[in-house]
């Protein structure tokens, strides 16, 4: 995807380079910041230059993980199940609806898929507070399903394997299955989710990156410290340490373990992104 | 998640050519059993939830009779909770303070990644494998934890960026203070922001016919005017979804100032209209006012994008002209 444009023999552009590694280091600083910061202890984060590594990186790690019975380590299980689980039935789901509603023409697909669309411009946060009514009336409010179930909806992702599959699925493939004799269910299996699969990393990685960076959700819904997911368990910490200096610190250190999973995750699957699904224009 | 399909016994061969009517119904059942699933959780957590909050908005909590011990329930009350929720200083103000800082946030925000883009699409800037990387890195930085870090580098006593101009003798500089709160928050959404949007416009300009470039620059336009004519017109597209993004995302400002608040003063607990309309709903156990302010806030949300996308698109129209 890289350097394709820059293949021809150009002179570097020095001013453009320059301005583009601006752009890096800013948004590398805080990274850096906050791992440097990780080691200092206690005593030393306000007491020494910020960019100056400390000398408490181990201890502040095992300051961590014992604090309040390994409450760190569940927080990042949490997160894991959260965006997990929630992401792949999240895609599953919006696949074999988006291929419905793009391959098949049935009455009531055209007001779902309006709602649907509707659905992508009402801010989720306004949805959370009757969400927390309806699911405390239904007693699940404070258990994990209360932010595992209304993160398995998204909108975007539906709308993104409709375009996916009315892009790539020919209808003549499905129409030679049907001849063949094959029933709807394994057409599906066996023809179009394999077909589907690139488009389906995309929303898995735009949904678990979703879940896994959503506070307000948990945080209305879950009251007991070891439901958190990592957001909401660092957001505890930080609230508790204007009274406790220390806890900064366990903050921090939480912070930079919290962004490292994740960062190399992304980096990772970068690559199997089509995110010309949302750029407009798929090309098969 | 039990698919409702996956019960079903998988096909027994069926007879070649004309399809059975059993199978033609199936046929006709098969895309409604296979939106099932998303149907059935989006009216559950978004119809109904909306429908719920509606009603709600609609009632409140008054003392009913005469006497001391007049009783309270609840009564139906027109608009009366919408007359209050717009009349209420707190939303009012909060409301002010979301649209300043979102005019300094969504404008950069897109700014930025635009012109990173279009850097990474320039033949000729060096490095560009790596810029890519760097910017895109804060997507996988959830919002909170940004704002944790970022916090801390605004706070007096752990600032990098006050430790030196204290040395030169300015002091610290006012990050978190009531001048300086607008730009530092601004400054958290842009940094977690640009690199996703960066990656949108980029796909898009990868996207344009390169025999198009080719040509412009044969007629010798300069890249810049190669940017500015061919590209940003063509990602047109994008740039309208990025700008919609950008502006619901500001809009749902809540998870930044909160992890701010422990660290100054100059942010209060109802400071953004989201943190206003969880403490009535949670705090002072308000439900119908808070019901009220969320459906004052998503139609909001509506009518702004609207406005947007309608600008837009008329702005573009007479471009093309």
């Amino acid at each position: 995807m890289s350097g394709i444009a820059g293949e021809r023999r150009e002179r570097t552009k020095i001013f453009p380079t320059l301005v583009l590694l601006a752009g890096a280091a800013y948004c590398l600083t805080p990274v850096a910041w906050v791992f440097v910061a990780a080691s200092k202890a206690p005593g030393e984060l306000f007491n020494s230059f910020t960019f100056a590594p400390g000398t408490g990186l181990l201890d502040n790690l095992a300051r961590l993980f014992s604090h309040d019975d390994g409450a760190y380590g569940l927080w990042a299980l949490n997160s894991l199940l959260y965006a997990g689980v929630g992401g792949a039935l999240s895609t599953l789901v919006s696949a074999s609806a988006g291929y419905a509603l793009a391959k098949f023409d049935f009455r009531g697909g055209r007001i779902f898929f309006a709602t649907i669309i509707a659905g992508l411009l009402i801010p989720g946060i306004t949805l959370a507070v009757p969400q927390y009514l309806l699911l405390s009336d239904l007693q699940l409010a404070g258990t994990q399903w209360s932010v595992l179930l209304p993160s398995i909806v998204s909108p975007f992702g539906i709308y993104l394997c409709r375009v996916y599959a009315a892009a790539t699925i020919p209808a003549e493939m499905l129409e030679a299955a049907r001849i063949d004799g094959a029933g709807e269910w394994r057409i599906f299996r066996a023809v179009v989710l394999p077909l589907m699969v690139p488009g389906m990393v995309t929303v898995f990685l735009l949904q678990f990156v979703g879940i896994w960076n959503n506070f307000l959700l948990p945080y209305i819904m879950l009251s007991d410290t070891r439901t958190f997911p990592l957001t909401v368990g660092l957001n505890s910490l930080l609230e508790r340490g204007s009274g406790a200096p220390s806890l900064y610190s366990l903050a921090i250190v939480g912070a930079a373990l919290a962004i490292v999973p994740l960062t190399a995750l992304v980096l990772f699957l970068q690559r199997f992104w089509r995110l010309d699904l949302i750029a407009g224009g798929v090309k098969g | 998640m039990p698919n409702p399909v996956a019960a079903e016994p998988a096909t027994p061969p069926a007879t070649e050519g004309v399809p059975s009517p059993r199978r033609r119904r199936r046929r006709a059942l098969a895309p409604y059993l296979f939106s099932a699933p998303a149907m059935l959780l989006y009216l559950l957590f978004t119809v109904i939830p909306i429908g719920y909050a509606l009603v709600t908005s609609f009632f409140a909590q008054r003392r009913v009779g005469g006497g001391p011990l007049g009783t309270r329930s609840t009564v139906f009350v027109w608009f009366d909770n919408y007359a209050g929720v717009l009349d209420d200083p707190r939303l009012i103000g909060g409301l002010g303070r979301l649209a300043l800082y979102g005019i300094i946030a969504v404008p950069f925000t897109l700014g930025l990644a635009l012109l990173f883009a279009l850097l990474l699409d320039t033949p000729g800037v060096k490095l560009r494998r790596f810029g890519r990387t760097a910017i895109f890195l804060p997507y996988a930085v959830p919002g909170v934890v940004a704002a944790l870090m970022w916090g801390f580098m605004y706070l007096a006593g752990t600032s990098p960026f006050s430790h030196v101009t204290r040395s030169l003798g300015w002091g610290d500089i006012p990050f978190l203070e009531p001048g300086g709160i607008y730009p530092s928050l601004a400054n958290i959404s842009i940094w977690g922001g640009t690199g996703f949007n960066m990656l949108i416009i980029y796909t898009a300009l990868r996207g344009i016919p390169p025999q198009l470039i080719e040509a412009a620059r044969l007629d010798g336009a300069g890249e810049v005017q190669i940017a500015l004519r061919i590209k940003v017109p063509m990602v047109g597209p994008a740039l309208i979804l990025t700008s919609i993004f950008g502006l619901l995302g500001a809009l749902q400002l809540y998870g930044e100032p909160l992890m701010l608040k422990p660290l100054t003063n100059t942010i209060s607990t109802t400071w953004a209209p989201l943190m206003a309309i969880y403490q009535d709903a949670f705090v002072l156990d308000n439900l119908h006012d808070a019901a009220a302010a969320s459906i004052v806030l998503a139609v909001g949300t509506a009518l702004v994008s609207t406005a947007v996308l309608a600008t837009v698109r008329i702005a573009m129209k007479r471009r093309l002209r």
